[in-house]
C-alpha cells in the first residue's frame, strides 16, 4: 500500500473528524452553540487532533522499525554459514539480497538459497503496510470515537487544543536545538579523534600546511603537515580586505540614507542595496575569478606589479561588495532608531547635519554599528564560495595581498571533495577547522548580538 | 470682539492686546502676519505678536492648534521639516531672521530652544553643556570651558547636584535633572531668547516647580518663549501671555489681563476650561 495514498486518506479522515467534532458540539446543546464552554470549532480541531496525532506517531514509529525488522527476518531465513563469511562480505551480500528482492541492480548472480532469504525479505516488507494500514484505522477508529463521546457542553476543548498546539510547538522546538546540539557533538567527537591522530598544538601553531596522506607506506611526500596558522592568516587577510571595503561604503551610504536621503529616494535606494545580498554567492565567485582577478593581475603587470591570478585582493574585494548591504542595512537602521529628538536638540544649538552626524547620531548610534560590522565579519569569515572559486589553495604565509592565499572554508571544501577515507587524519582535519570556524563566528556572532541588544534597550 | 482679529492692525505697535503694560520693555521678537505651511495645511494664519526683552511670554492654546509651530518660526527650526513653509516677517532687535543672507548657526547661537521631552546627548553632563560652545568656537581652553560649565550649571540650579559626576552620561541623570541639563546646554552659548516647548510635560510636580523657578529667575538675563498646557503654569511663570487657537493668534496681553478679564469669548471659555 502506497504512503502517499495513506497520507491522503490521513487528510481526508482528519478533515472529517473536524466536521464531525463540530457538528457534535451542536448537537450536544440542541444548537444553541452559546451552552458550551469553547467553541464549535475548537471541538472540531479537538476531534481532529484525535484522529490525526495517534495514528500519526504510530506510522512514524513503523516506518523507522520497518526495515529493521526485513532485515532480521531476512538474516534469520539465511542458509548455514553464512556468519562464517568476514563483515564486509556480509554486509555487501546482505545488500544484494535486499537489491534484488526489490527489483534493483545487483553486483553478481544470487544463490538460489539466498534468493529465498530475499523473498521472505520483501514479503515482510510488504505485509508490513497492510498492517500498518489496519493498526492505523483502527487507532483513527478508536480516536474518533473516544473523542466525539467525551464532546459535552463542559468539555474544555479550547484548552485541550491549545496544549496539544504548545506541545507540538516544544516538541518542533526541540528537534531544531538537538540537531544543533547534535550538529556540535560531531564535530567534537571527530575534532577529538583527529587531535589523536594530529596534536592541538601542531594543529594551532603550526606554519606548514599541506594535508597530504599516503596511500602506500613508500610513497613520496607522505608525511603530511597539519598547521593550520597559513589558513588562519589567510581568512583574517582577505576578512580584513574585505572590511576595507565593506565598512566604508556600507557606512557612509548608511549615513546617506538615514540622514540625507528623501523618504522616497531611501524608499528606492535601501531595497537595492539589499539585492546586493540576494546574489548567490557562487555569482560573486565567478565575478571574482574570471573579471576581477584578471583585472588585478593586467593592471598588476602593466604597472610591473607581480599580482597572481588568484590573489587575495580580488577575493577579498568581491567579498566586501557582497557584505556591504550586511552593514549598511543594519547601522541605517540603528542611525534611524535613534530618537529624532537628538537631532533636534542638537538643531537648535546651530549644529549643521554634518556635525549632527559626526558629533550625535554617530555616537549614539555606535554600539549598533559595531554590532553590524561584527556580524559582517562573520559572514565573511565564513563565506565559502567566493573564496573556493577566487581564493587560491596553496597555503601561503604571507600578509601580501597580491599573492594567493587559502582560508580555512577553502581547505575544508578540498579535504572532503573527491573519495575520502573516513577516519584519515586528512578527512578528520575539516572537522577540527570546521569546528574553529564555529567557534569564531559564534562567539562574534554572541558578541555583535549583545552589542546590538544593549543599544536597543537604551532608546526604548 | 473686534480687536482680537489678526492681521488688521497696522505694523509697528502690539497687534492687539488687554490693556497695554504700564512701563513697557523694549520688543525683542516682533511677527508680523506670520503664516505656516505644512505641504497644504494651513498650520498658523496671519500673526502678530511682540515679544518682549527679558518678560516671559507664554503661548496656550489646545492642542493642535499650532503653538510649537510658531515657536519653531523664532529659531528657524521648521527650516529642517520637509514640506513646510513659513511667510511674514519676523524681526530680532529689527533684524529680519529669515534674511537668506542671516545664517542659521549664528541664529541659533541667539535663539536657545529646550524641548517637551527632555533630550541630553549620549555623553557626559560635561560634554553636554560644551557642546554649544564647541560647535561656536566659545571657551578654547581647557579653564574657560571649565567656567562656561560650571556658570551655566549654576544658572540651571544644578551645578550642587551634579558637580562630583559632570563626567557621568547625562542620560543617567532624573527627568528634571535632565530638562535643567538641557536649560543648562541652552545657556551655555549665552543666547538672548530661549524658546520652552512644555518643557515640563514629562516632569512630576517638584521638578516642574523647579523648573518653574527657574525661569523666573532666567528673566533676568533672558528673554523667555514658554509654550505650556498648563494654565496655571502660564499664570505663575509668564508676564504676558498669548492665546491660539486653530492656528490663529486669538488675543495676547498682559498674563494677568488675559486670565482675569479675557476679550475674547473663545479665550475665556479656553481658560475657564470650556474645551481644549
Ligand atoms: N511636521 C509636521 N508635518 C505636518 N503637519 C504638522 C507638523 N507639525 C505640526 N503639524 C500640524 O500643524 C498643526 C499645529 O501643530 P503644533 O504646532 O504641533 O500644535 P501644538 O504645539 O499647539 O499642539 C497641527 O494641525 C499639526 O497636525
Ligand atoms: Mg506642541
Amino acid at each position: 500500500m502506497g504512503l502517499t495514498i495513506i497520507l491522503l486518506a490521513m487528510l481526508l479522515l482528519t478533515a472529517a473528524g473536524y466536521y464531525l467534532g463540530t457538528r457534535q458540539a451542536f448537537v450536544v446543546t440542541d444548537g444553541r452553540p452559546a451552552g458550551l464552554h469553547s467553541l464549535p470549532s475548537y471541538h472540531g480541531l479537538y476531534v481532529a487532533s484525535w484522529v490525526l496525532i495517534p495514528a500519526a506517531l504510530l506510522m512514524a514509529v513503523w516506518l523507522v522499525l520497518e526495515p529493521h525488522v526485513a532485515e532480521m527476518r531476512l538474516v534469520a531465513n539465511l542458509p548455514e554459514g553464512f556468519d562464517q563469511r568476514n563483515l564486509d562480505e556480509q554486509q555487501l551480500l546482505i545488500g544484494d539480497i535486499e537489491a534484488r528482492a526489490l527489483g534493483g541492480i545487483v553486483s553478481g548472480e544470487l544463490d538460489p538459497a539466498f534468493q529465498a532469504a530475499g523473498e521472505v525479505y520483501a514479503s515482510t516488507l510488504a505485509w508490513s503496510r497492510w498492517l500498518m494500514a489496519l493498526a492505523m484505522a483502527l487507532l483513527v477508529a478508536g480516536g474518533a470515537f473516544l473523542a466525539l463521546r467525551r464532546i459535552s457542553p463542559d468539555l474544555r476543548a479550547r484548552n485541550a487544543v491549545e496544549r496539544t498546539a504548545m506541545i507540538i510547538m516544544i516538541v518542533a522546538s526541540t528537534i531544531a536545538i538537538l540537531t544543533t546540539i547534535g550538529i556540535i557533538l560531531s564535530l567534537l567527537f571527530e575534532t577529538g579523534r583527529f587531535f589523536g591522530k594530529v596534536p592541538i598544538t601542531e594543529f594551532l601553531f603550526g606554519t606548514q600546511w599541506s594535508p597530504q596522506i599516503a596511500l602506500r607506506a613508500d610513497q613520496v611526500g607522505s608525511s603530511g603537515a597539519f598547521g593550520a596558522i597559513p589558513l588562519f592568516a589567510g581568512t583574517l587577510l582577505i576578512t580584513v580586505i574585505a572590511m576595507f571595503v565593506a565598512v566604508p561604503i556600507g557606512l557612509f551610504s548608511a549615513i546617506y540614507m538615514s540622514e540625507y536621503a528623501s523618504k522616497r529616494l531611501r524608499g528606492t535606494a535601501k531595497p537595492m542595496l539589499e539585492i546586493l545580498a540576494g546574489v548567490p554567492t557562487v555569482v560573486y565567485g565567478f565575478f571574482a575569478a574570471l573579471t576581477v582577478a584578471p583585472f588585478f593581475r593586467d593592471t598588476g603587470e602593466s604597472i610591473g606589479l607581480d599580482v597572481s591570478s588568484e590573489s587575495a585582493l580580488a577575493a577579498g574585494i568581491v567579498m566586501g561588495i557582497m557584505i556591504i548591504p550586511f552593514v549598511s542595512s543594519l547601522s541605517d537602521d540603528v542611525m534611524n532608531a535613534v530618537p529624532q529628538s537628538l537631532r533636534d536638540g542638537a538643531y537648535a544649538l546651530g549644529a549643521t547635519k554634518a556635525e549632527t552626524v559626526r558629533q550625535v547620531i554617530l555616537p549614539a548610534a555606535l554600539p549598533g554599528i559595531v554590532g553590524s560590522v561584527l556580524l559582517a565579519i562573520s559572514r565573511a569569515v565564513g563565506e565559502t564560495m567566493i573564496v573556493v572559486m577566487a581564493a587560491g589553495l596553496a597555503a601561503n604565509l604571507t600578509a601580501n595581498p597580491l599573492e594567493a592565499v587559502t582560508t580555512v572554508t577553502v581547505q575544508i571544501v578540498t579535504l572532503l571533495v573527491g573519495d575520502q577515507e573516513f577516519d584519515s587524519a586528512k578527512t578528520l582535519a575539516a572537522f577540527a577547522l570546521g569546528l574553529t570556524l564555529f567557534f569564531v563566528t559564534l562567539c562574534l556572532n554572541v558578541i555583535a548580538l549583545n552589542v546590538v541588544r544593549r543599544y536597543r534597550e537604551k532608546y526604548d | 470682539m473686534s480687536d482680537t482679529q489678526t492681521g488688521t492692525q497696522p505694523a509697528g505697535g502690539p497687534a492687539h492686546g488687554a490693556q497695554p503694560l504700564a512701563n513697557e520693555l523694549p520688543v525683542k521678537v516682533r511677527s508680523r502676519d506670520v503664516n505656516v505651511y505644512y505641504g497644504d495645511a494651513h498650520a498658523i494664519k496671519h500673526v502678530d505678536l511682540d515679544i518682549h526683552q527679558h518678560e516671559v511670554t507664554a503661548l496656550i492654546g489646545p492642542s493642535g492648534c499650532g503653538k510649537s509651530t510658531y515657536l519653531r518660526c523664532i529659531n528657524r527650526m521648521n527650516d529642517v521639516i520637509d514640506g513646510c513653509r513659513v511667510e511674514g516677517t519676523i524681526e530680532m532687535d529689527g533684524e529680519d531672521i529669515y534674511d537668506p543672507k542671516l545664517d542659521v548657526v549664528q541664529l541659533r547661537a541667539r535663539v536657545g530652544m529646550v524641548f517637551q521631552k527632555p533630550n541630553p546627548f549620549p555623553k557626559s553632563v560635561f560634554d553636554n553643556i560644551a557642546y554649544g560652545p564647541r560647535i561656536h568656537g566659545i571657551g578654547n581652553t581647557k579653564s574657560e570651558m571649565d567656567e562656561i560649565v560650571e556658570t551655566s550649571l549654576r544658572r540651571a540650579g544644578l551645578w550642587e547636584e551634579v558637580k562630583d559626576r559632570l563626567s557621568e552620561p547625562g542620560t543617567g541623570l532624573s527627568g528634571g535633572q535632565q530638562q535643567r541639563l538641557c536649560i543648562a546646554r541652552a545657556i551655555a552659548v549665552n543666547p538672548e531668547v530661549i524658546l520652552m516647548d512644555e518643557p515640563c510635560s514629562a516632569l512630576d510636580p517638584i521638578a516642574t516647580a523647579k523648573i518653574e523657578e527657574l525661569i523666573d529667575e532666567l528673566r533676568q538675563n533672558f528673554t523667555i518663549v514658554i509654550v505650556t498646557h498648563s494654565m496655571q503654569q502660564a499664570a505663575r511663570v509668564s508676564q504676558r501671555t498669548a492665546f491660539f487657537h486653530l492656528g490663529i493668534l486669538v488675543e495676547t496681553g498682559e498674563t494677568e489681563a488675559i486670565f482675569t478679564n479675557p476679550q475674547d469669548q473663545r479665550t475665556q471659555d479656553y481658560i475657564t476650561g470650556r474645551f481644549g
